[in-house]
């Protein structure tokens, strides 16, 4: 059983003892660390655990005036775990990728999203009152409490079905983010008019491999063209609202068509076609953006909160 | 509160020089991944303000890319340097309105990444980015082929150098290579 009260020094020794090689020279590096008594010319840099990692360090987080708390909260919640889920199968790439150059583009993409996530989930824990962190609602909240798109939460699949998938999330995200930069909350405004930047570089890379693979050989085509099959019934959840969004975002059903026009273009230019399959069932109406997921998303959490609930607490 | 009075005009000066100095002190630190760069050259530092009464000093920070993962350590730096230089209430704030951009690199900045081996972003290249309609040709990655203007090499000079990838060790460079003198070398790519 952890002790919640442990103190930071040994809650790092736990830390790196539970590493299965390490002895007690890693201790002593880790220990160092920690209590590097910190020097002018930045010998001893260790920022984490020193207040300086909240991703909206000094930032003004009053609320505008007219804006519900709890509606802001739960949407940033939902687009902010899109991106922490998309960010997390886009990382599984790591040590899988075709080729070094495409897994390190992958993992680039994801620390964007990684990014976004944190200022996303940030703002949502101050919006809505309870103070929650970052990591308070990454790694302690259930699946259900997730109100991530279902399409960030399939499994990869091949590389041209993890291609299709970026295409539709980068397209829609990048026209979402393009209206939430007029935003009236300051920081997502600020978080969205940033994203408008990066996610033009996936947009780029998921429709430069669309094309490759696409108008490259009938086999990869094939294979492109099923990816493209694959995802495409989970588009439809990307521009259906939900409340909350209707009440403090932007109304997904306007992404539909320009979405679904950039999507063509790119399809068209690969020599492909655009899916026409119906798209995935609903529970009764409900689904991601109401906690209700596939059962994909149980192991992926599973994967990404097991570090942070073993060591309940831990800093380093 | 500024006056017309000759005193009020002298500590509005004081304040000014206490800030110059504050801004020194904070535009020296290094960037944690270019470190031969400062937090001056990149754009990142933002703005320095000190208080005319209590002598508080603000250092405003713009971060790069949403997931970079120096932002706590530039931050941290910021505060260590500025308490070490004497001024004993620091606060270091994040600026994220407007965002980073490419274009924020000074053209010292620009100077030493080339002579420490790293293209550096087209000056203004970062103003198409994110809006419009995403390229749908697979064009040679090559420069001088397209409209762009051509990438030198920081190795040669030649301008014959070819995009490898895209995506590299950080999060703002790509990877290129040099098609005269067969160098690879990386470049911060326009955002």
């Amino acid at each position: 059983m952890h002790d919640h009260t442990t103190p930071a020094t040994s809650t790092t020794t736990q830390a790196a003892t539970s590493t299965a090689t390490s002895g007690t020279e890693d201790d002593h590096v880790y220990l160092s660390l920690a209590e590097a008594a910190p020097g002018p010319e930045g010998e001893g840099r260790w920022a984490y655990g020193t207040g300086f990692a909240d991703p909206l360090l000094g930032v003004d987080t009053a609320l505008p005036a007219g804006l519900d708390g709890a509606d802001l909260a739960a949407y940033c919640l939902m687009l902010g775990d899109d991106a922490l889920i998309l960010a997390q199968r886009l990382i599984e790439w790591c040590t899988r990728a075709p080729e070094l150059e495409e897994e390190v583009a992958l993992a680039n993409l994801g620390l964007d999203l990684l990014g976004q996530a944190r200022l996303l989930l940030t703002r949502a824990g101050q919006a809505d009152g309870t103070g929650r962190s970052e990591d308070d609602l990454a790694y302690w909240r259930e699946e259900h409490e997730f109100r991530n798109v279902r399409l960030v939460e399939t499994p990869n699949g091949d590389f041209a079905y993890s291609i299709a998938r970026l295409l539709l999330f980068a397209t829609t995200r990048g026209v979402l983010y393009e209206a939430l930069s007029a935003h009236p909350d300051p920081v997502l405004a600020a978080v969205a008019a940033r994203g408008v930047k990066e996610l033009a570089y996936h947009r780029e890379y998921a429709t430069a491999w669309t094309l490759r693979l696409g108008d490259g050989t009938p086999y990869s085509a094939e294979r492109m063209q099923a990816g493209l099959d694959a995802v495409w019934p989970l588009l439809e959840e990307l521009f259906t609202a939900h409340p909350v969004e209707r009440r403090v975002g932007v109304d997904p059903a306007e992404l539909r068509e320009p979405v679904l026009r950039a999507l063509g273009a790119v399809v068209a230019e690969a020599g492909l076609t655009v899916p026409d399959v119906p798209p995935l069932a609903t529970v009764l109406g409900r689904a991601g953006r109401d906690g209700v997921h596939t059962e994909a998303l149980g192991p992926l959490l599973a994967e990404l909160q097991v570090v942070a609930r073993a060591h309940p607490g831990a800093t380093w | 509160m500024v006056t017309g009075t000759a005193a009020g005009a002298g500590v509005v000066a004081a304040v000014d020089t206490v800030r110059d100095q504050a801004w020194e002190v904070a535009a020296a630190v290094p960037d944690p991944e270019l470190p031969m760069l400062t937090l001056a050259d990149l754009g990142v530092l933002a703005d320095v303000e000190v208080d005319g009464g209590s002598g508080a000093v603000t250092a405003w920070l713009t971060p790069t890319y949403s997931g970079c993962p120096a932002v706590a350590e530039m931050a941290a730096d910021v505060d260590r340097r500025l308490r070490a230089a004497g001024y004993p209430d620091v606060r270091v704030r994040l600026r994220l309105d407007p965002p980073w951009s490419t274009d924020l690199i000074t053209a010292e900045g620009r100077r030493k990444l080339a002579a420490a081996g790293i293209a550096p972003p087209r000056p203004g290249g970062a103003a198409p980015a994110g809006r419009g309609p995403v390229p749908l040709t697979l064009g040679p990655a090559r420069t001088g082929t397209a409209t762009a203007a051509p990438v030198a090499c920081p190795h040669c000079g030649d301008a014959d150098t070819e995009e490898l990838s895209r995506f590299g060790s950080t999060a703002c460079k790509a990877l290129w290579r040099c098609r005269a003198c067969r160098e690879p070398f990386e470049r911060v790519k326009e955002i």
